[in-house]
C-alpha cells in the first residue's frame, strides 16, 4: 500500500471513526460502506473536511447483488456506489451505501452535495428502481417513455419483456411480447480456488 | 395588451445540430432560454447489462461502440480494469503503442469537434480541412486493425499485434495516376511510423491553418466569447472532466496527475483557460492537438529504437502463438479454455479511468470470480456535461444553445451507452 493510500486511511479512520461499517483496501483503492442513516452526514464530511476534500463525485451507480457469488448472497440485495475524487490530494474514494430494504429500496440522494449526481440517481432509479428521497427530479431517463420494469435488476431478461414494430394495418407502431428465445452461449462459470493449478491442486 | 408567455421548444431529437439523437425541451421566453430539459436514451443499447452476458473479452468491441469518435480510448480504460484486477503485466512496447493510438485517437477526437463547432456556428469551411487531416490518422488505424473505426486492437494484456512494416499504397485508377499517384504514395513507400511522422511533420503547420481561420475571426469569436461561462467551483460541483474542466483554469488531466500507460516518461503540458467560456474551450482544444502531436513523435521514437513483445505471454489472459498453439498441447489447452470460456477475473473490484479526449472516461467493473462481469459500470464523460445542459444554456439566446451542444463535445454512443 502506498504512503498517499496509507494516509488517506488514517484520514479516513480519524474523520469517519465509527460511521463506516467497513472499510478495505484492494488494487490500490480504498472503499467504504457506509449504512443508509448516516448516509448524507457522512458525504457531506468527506466533502467539508480539509484532510479528505473530496470535492468531485465522479460516478454513481446502482447495483443489484441478487445473483452475487456461485453460493447465493446473503445480505442486502441493492447498493448504490459513488466514487469521489479529490483534486487538492489527488485522491480517489469508494463509498458503497447499501438499501435497507429489498422490496423499496431506498438511499438518500446527494444531488444537494454535489450536483453532477442528479442524472446518475435518475439512472440508477431507471435502472433499478433505487428511489432517492430529496432528489429535485427523479424521472426515468434512459429507457423509453412508458417503459415498465427496471432493466438492470438481474431478474429482468436481457431480451425484455416488450417488443416494438411497425403495424401496417394500424398505420402505427405497437407494442407485442419478445419473439426472442433467450439464449446463453458462454455459461456463467465462477471456479474454485486453486483450479487448474498443477502443482498444489 | 396581449399576455406574453413562455413557449416551449422542442429540439432534436432529429436535429443536424444536435450531434447525433438529443432531444431537449427548451422553455423560451422569446428568444432567451429559461429551462432546457435534455431527453436522453434514444441510443441506449444498455451496454453494461450486455456486458454482463458475455465474456470479460467479448465485450472489448461495445467499447469501441460507446464513443464511436474516440475508439481505442474506451478500449484501454477497459483493458487496464481487466489487467489490473488479474494482475497481468503489459509489455512496455505495447504500452508505447497504446500511448501512441490514444494521441491519435485524441487528435481524431479533437478534429471533428472543432469541425462540427465549426458547423454549428456557421463556420463550414472547418468541417473539410478537419476531415481532410482525419483521413491520414483514420488510415493508420486501418494499417493496423483492419478497420477504419471500431478497431477491436486492445486486447488485456497488450494489443493484438505489432505495428506493420508497410502501409497499403493507391493503386492506378482512370482518377488517380502519373505524377499525382506518385505524389500520393510517396509518404506510403515506408513503414507505419514513416507514415505516421510525416503526418506529425505536417499536422502542426495545418493547426496554424487552422488558427488562422479561427482564432482572431470575428465571427467565430462573437459567437464563442462569453458564451458558457462556468466558474471553477461550479466545474467541480457538475463533476466536469477533460477540456470543460481545464477551460475553467483547473489544471486536472488524468495522464499527468494519476498516470496509465507510459505517460509518466513522456513530455507534454497541460493547456488550461481562464474565464471558462466556450472560446477557451476551443484554445484548450486546439493545444491539445499539439501537445499530443509531441506525443506522438515521442512514441514514434521509442518505438523505432525498442523492439520487442506486444501482448503479454500470461496465457490465461491473451491466446498463445498460432505455431506453438498446433505443436504444443499446453499451449492448445490453453487456447480451447480461453476462447470457450474466457478469462477468469479474480473477486473484486475496480475502477480504472483514463484521460479520454471529451474527459475523465472510467470502467467500474465488479466481478465474482466468474469468467463474466458481474457489474460493468462506464463512466461517459458526455453523460456527465449534458446533465449540466440546463445550468449552461440558461438565460443565453436559443442561438447559443447549438453553440452549448458543441462545446461540450457530445457523443449519443457514450451517453447514452
Amino acid at each position: 500500500m502506498s504512503a498517499k493510500l496509507e494516509l488517506l486511511s488514517q484520514n479516513l479512520q480519524k474523520h469517519l471513526g465509527d460511521r463506516t461499517t467497513k472499510m478495505w483496501c484492494a488494487l490500490g483503492e480504498v472503499s467504504i460502506d457506509v449504512e443508509a442513516s448516516g448516509y448524507l452526514e457522512t458525504m457531506v464530511l468527506l466533502r467539508d473536511e480539509p484532510e479528505l476534500r473530496f470535492e468531485q463525485l465522479i460516478d454513481l451507480c446502482g447495483i443489484d447483488y441478487s445473483t452475487y457469488g456461485c453460493d447465493g448472497w446473503q445480505g442486502k440485495r441493492f447498493a448504490v456506489v459513488s466514487h469521489l475524487t479529490s483534486i487538492t490530494h489527488n485522491w480517489r474514494l469508494r463509498v458503497r451505501c447499501f438499501a435497507s430494504s429489498d422490496e423499496f429500496p431506498s438511499v438518500p440522494s446527494v444531488v444537494s452535495i454535489w450536483n453532477s449526481a442528479n442524472w446518475f440517481e435518475r439512472e440508477a432509479f431507471d435502472l433499478f428502481g433505487i428511489v432517492f428521497p430529496g432528489h429535485p427530479d427523479l424521472r426515468r431517463l434512459l429507457t423509453d417513455y412508458g417503459f415498465i420494469g427496471h432493466p438492470f435488476r438481474k431478474d429482468f431478461p436481457v431480451s425484455g419483456y416488450v417488443e416494438m414494430r411497425y403495424d401496417p394495418e394500424q398505420r402505427r407502431v405497437v407494442y407485442q411480447p419478445v419473439t426472442i428465445e433467450p439464449r446463453e452461449i458462454t455459461p456463467r462459470i465462477v471456479r474454485e480456488e486453486n483450479y487448474g493449478d498443477v502443482e498444489n491442486g | 395588451m396581449a399576455d406574453i408567455q413562455n413557449y416551449t421548444l422542442n429540439f432534436g431529437p432529429q436535429h443536424p445540430a444536435a450531434h447525433g439523437v438529443l432531444r431537449m425541451v427548451l422553455e423560451l421566453d422569446g428568444e432567451v432560454v429559461q429551462r432546457a430539459d435534455p431527453h436522453i436514451g434514444f441510443l441506449h443499447r444498455a451496454t453494461e447489462k450486455l456486458a454482463e452476458g458475455k465474456t470479460w473479452i467479448q465485450s472489448v468491441p461495445y467499447m469501441d461502440r460507446l464513443d464511436y469518435m474516440s475508439m481505442m480510448c474506451s478500449e484501454h480504460a477497459y483493458c487496464l480494469a481487466i489487467e489490473r484486477m488479474v494482475g497481468v503485466e503489459v509489455p512496455l512496447r505495447a504500452k508505447y503503442i497504446r500511448v501512441l493510438f490514444d494521441e491519435i485517437t485524441r487528435i481524431l477526437n479533437h478534429l471533428l469537434w472543432i469541425g462540427a463547432q465549426g458547423l454549428d456556428v456557421g463556420a463550414m469551411t472547418m468541417m473539410l480541412y478537419a476531415m481532410r487531416e482525419r483521413e491520414d490518422l483514420v488510415d493508420c488505424y486501418e494499417a493496423v486493425t483492419g478497420t477504419r473505426w471500431h478497431a477491436a486492437y486492445y486486447r488485456p494484456g497488450g494489443v493484438y499485434r505489432d505495428l506493420p512494416d508497410s502501409m497499403p499504397k493507391y493503386k492506378e485508377s482512370k482518377w488517380k495516376n502519373g505524377a499525382h499517384l506518385k505524389k500520393l504514395n510517396e509518404a506510403r513507400s515506408g513503414t507505419f511510423l514513416d507514415f505516421l511522422e510525416d503526418f506529425v511533420k505536417r499536422f502542426p503547420k495545418n493547426l496554424d491553418d487552422y488558427e488562422t481561420l479561427l482564432t482572431d475571426n470575428r465571427i467565430w469569436k462573437q459567437r464563442l466569447v462569453n458564451v458558457g461561462v462556468v466558474s471553477p467551483e461550479r466545474a467541480l460541483q457538475l463533476g466536469f472532466t477533460g477540456p470543460m474542466l481545464r477551460g475553467c483554469g483547473i489544471p486536472w488531466d488524468l495522464r499527468k496527475k494519476q498516470p496509465y500507460a507510459v505517460y509518466d516518461r513522456l513530455d507534454f503540458d497541460i493547456p488550461v483557460g481562464v474565464t471558462g467560456d466556450c472560446y477557451d474551450r476551443y484554445l484548450v482544444r486546439v493545444n491539445e492537438m499539439r501537445q499530443s502531436n509531441r506525443i506522438l513523435q515521442q512514441c514514434i521514437d521509442w518505438l523505432r529504437a525498442n523492439p520487442g513483445p506486444v501482448i503479454s505471454n500470461n496465457h490465461k489472459v491473451s491466446p498463445p502463438l498460432r505455431a506453438d498453439m498446433k505443436s504444443n498441447m499446453e499451449e492448445l489447452i490453453h487456447h480451447f479454455k480461453l476462447c470457450t470460456e474466457g478469462i477468469h477475473v479474480p473477486e473484486g473490484q475496480v475502477y480504472s479511468a483514463v484521460e479520454h479526449p471529451k474527459g475523465e472516461f472510467g470502467i467500474y467493473a465488479v466481478s465474482d470470480g466468474a469468467n463474466k462481469p458481474y457489474r460493468l459500470k462506464i463512466r461517459s464523460p458526455g453523460y456527465v456535461h449534458l446533465s449540466a445542459m440546463d445550468e449552461l444554456v440558461r438565460g443565453h439566446m436559443i442561438a447559443d444553445v447549438v453553440t452549448m451542444v458543441g462545446t461540450i463535445d457530445i457523443v449519443f454512443g457514450e451517453i447514452d451507452r
